[in-house]
């Protein structure tokens, strides 16, 4: 308990967080002085209240991974759970699905993280994979209806590996036993977290400045091929620059950083897909404003279990 | 009658919010002191202690259910819950429809009536679900007639529409255990029995004033 805070460079760490944070929050209210048009204004409020997010969502995430590995498995597990119950939300499920559901909920993706606290990787790695790929058909056919039942088991089954398995991959970096960087797992998931937002927040940026022409118009009008550069870019430059911190040579934390933001990219670009499938004429409409949680973590959500595999095969031993 | 809020119902309004993630809206009329009906559509046991929960702590204690009595009986649980915990009135529904005569349906009907009004007295408000049962909450069942009689019994009440949407899919009827989606509870703007509107007239408009407030297929 509280190794991590006699761990000097995750302190370094987490004062790089603060002085960003502290940075973007100057900017945001020197912007805010100056704005003229309202279309700024909306544009800089919206901005004031992402940075006002961040705070939190910071202060949160260094409490939490303070506590160890205790406190991160149950930080990630009950985003795990917020995320899904968005998810579910939007996703059009029937009668026949309930009991299938609260077992998602309250079984299979607790168990998921239980896992993890107690190092069972060999279990951790297949259980939804494999065990609650076959559970969840077999749960919604012995409720007996049959009308899309195909659709019906595959949107369970992809939720719960987006918000459960592959989001458990984060805190499951604690796990990780990598010779000569033992007890300093910490700053690893850090790492994940920081790069892979920083790449979310530069792209939104670089998109902001200079966006010009659209990568995918029709799944995210917001994503453009400047920011989606730019934002790659600056943010592999950073996970670079973070290499210190971490196992990795300047070279390796380069490879690694930027296949994190290609990986977040591709979440981002995935779960938005998916809220266009379902979100404009459904519940996605409801919960604007209320959710959110699915949106801030879907490139964490695709990221994490590369990540966590790429260092498994390459550096522990 | 209202001695407060019991502990139980306050523990329970807590839980029910958790598992629904209620998002509440007043979009026709604001939370207020004065004597009201609450209706809703009704598709979960959960229905009645989110829309209580909803409420400011000061309107739920003056806030009662009305509850049917043939449920609500059954066990001694169900009936502790209902009368001590959160003083339900508890009615004899459906005993008009049995009574043999119309005279005799008139008179069942009417003693109904009473009891609602007495519960209303001179400071409660009602939470009242005129469907009369859970249904699938993929349509709104045609409403009893309670709701028409007790607002002609007192105008001076007022009658608030209130959606919950999602609800079915968190605790539908014959389901105990819960799955934690997220809802919406959404008040509507206040009705009235207009003047020499007919019974069923007025019923289905109080229908449609629920439906309006439903978020899906209204986009």
């Amino acid at each position: 308990m509280f190794a991590a805070i006699h761990d000097a460079k995750l302190v370094w760490l987490y004062s790089g967080v603060l002085f960003v944070l502290v940075l973007s929050t100057l900017i945001g209210q020197v912007l805010k002085s100056r704005r003229k048009t309202d279309a700024s204004r909306s544009t800089i409020d919206n901005l004031n209240a992402r940075i006002r997010a961040w705070w939190k969502m910071a202060a949160i995430f260094a409490a939490a991974v303070t506590i160890g590995k205790a406190g991160a498995l149950v930080l990630f597990a009950i985003i795990s759970f917020l995320a899904m119950r968005e998810y579910m939300t939007l996703v059009p499920t029937r009668r026949g699905d309930h009991l299938t559901l609260f077992w998602s909920f309250f079984v299979i993706m607790p168990l998921q993280y239980y896992l993890i606290g107690i190092q069972w990787y060999g279990f951790f790695a297949i259980m939804i994979p494999v065990f609650a790929f076959v559970f969840v058909p077999t749960s919604i056919a012995i409720a007996g209806d049959t009308e899309h039942f195909l659709e019906r088991a595959a949107k369970i089954q992809f939720g719960i590996m987006v918000c459960a398995y592959c989001l458990s991959h984060a805190p499951a970096l604690l796990l990780l036993h990598i010779p000569g960087f033992e007890g300093r797992d910490a700053r690893l998931l850090l790492y994940l977290v920081i790069v892979d937002q920083m790449s979310d927040v530069l792209q939104y940026v670089w998109g902001k400045l200079i966006g010009k022409h659209k990568i995918a118009w029709r799944v995210s009008p917001n994503k453009t091929w400047e920011g989606f550069v730019g934002g790659v870019a600056s943010a592999t430059a950073l996970g670079t620059a973070l290499w210190w911190a971490t196992p990795f040579t300047p070279l390796q934390s380069a490879g690694m950083s930027f296949t994190i933001c290609l990986l977040g990219f591709a979440g981002g670009l995935v779960m938005s897909a998916i809220k266009r499938d379902i979100g404009i004429k459904d519940f996605g409409v409801v919960i604007e404003g209320h959710g959110g949680i699915l949106d801030r973590i879907d490139s964490l959500c695709f990221a994490a279990p590369i990540f966590f595999h790429l260092i498994r095969y390459y550096f522990v031993r | 009658m209202s001695s407060g809020i019991h502990p139980i119902a306050s523990l329970l309004a807590a839980i029910a919010r958790g598992i629904s993630g209620v998002q509440v809206q007043w979009a026709g009329c604001e939370p207020d002191d004065r004597q009201r009906i609450y209706f809703a559509n009704h598709s979960s046991h959960l229905d009645f202690v989110v829309l209580w929960s909803a409420l400011p702590p000061d309107l739920r204690a003056k806030t009662r259910p009305i509850a049917a009595k043939d449920y609500w009986q059954q066990t001694p649980l169900r009936l502790y819950l209902a009368k001590n915990v959160f003083h339900a009135v508890l009615l004899d529904r459906g005993s008009a429809n049995k009574a043999h005569h119309p005279d005799e349906a008139h008179f069942v009907g009417r003693h109904l009536i009473d009891h609602m009004a007495e519960a209303l007295g001179g400071e409660n408000s009602l939470i009242l679900f005129p469907e009369g049962t859970r249904g699938s909450g993929e349509k709104i069942a045609p409403f009893r007639s309670g709701l028409y009689h007790l607002a002609l019994h007192r105008p001076d009440v007022e009658l608030v529409p209130a959606y919950l949407e999602n609800l079915n899919r968190i605790l539908p009827k014959g389901e105990f255990l819960p799955v934690p989606m997220l809802s919406l509870l959404t008040f509507g703007k206040p009705i009235r029995v207009e003047a020499d509107e007919h019974k069923d007239a007025f019923l289905e408009r109080a229908r449609e004033a629920v439906a309006a407030l439903r978020r899906i297929g209204n986009a």
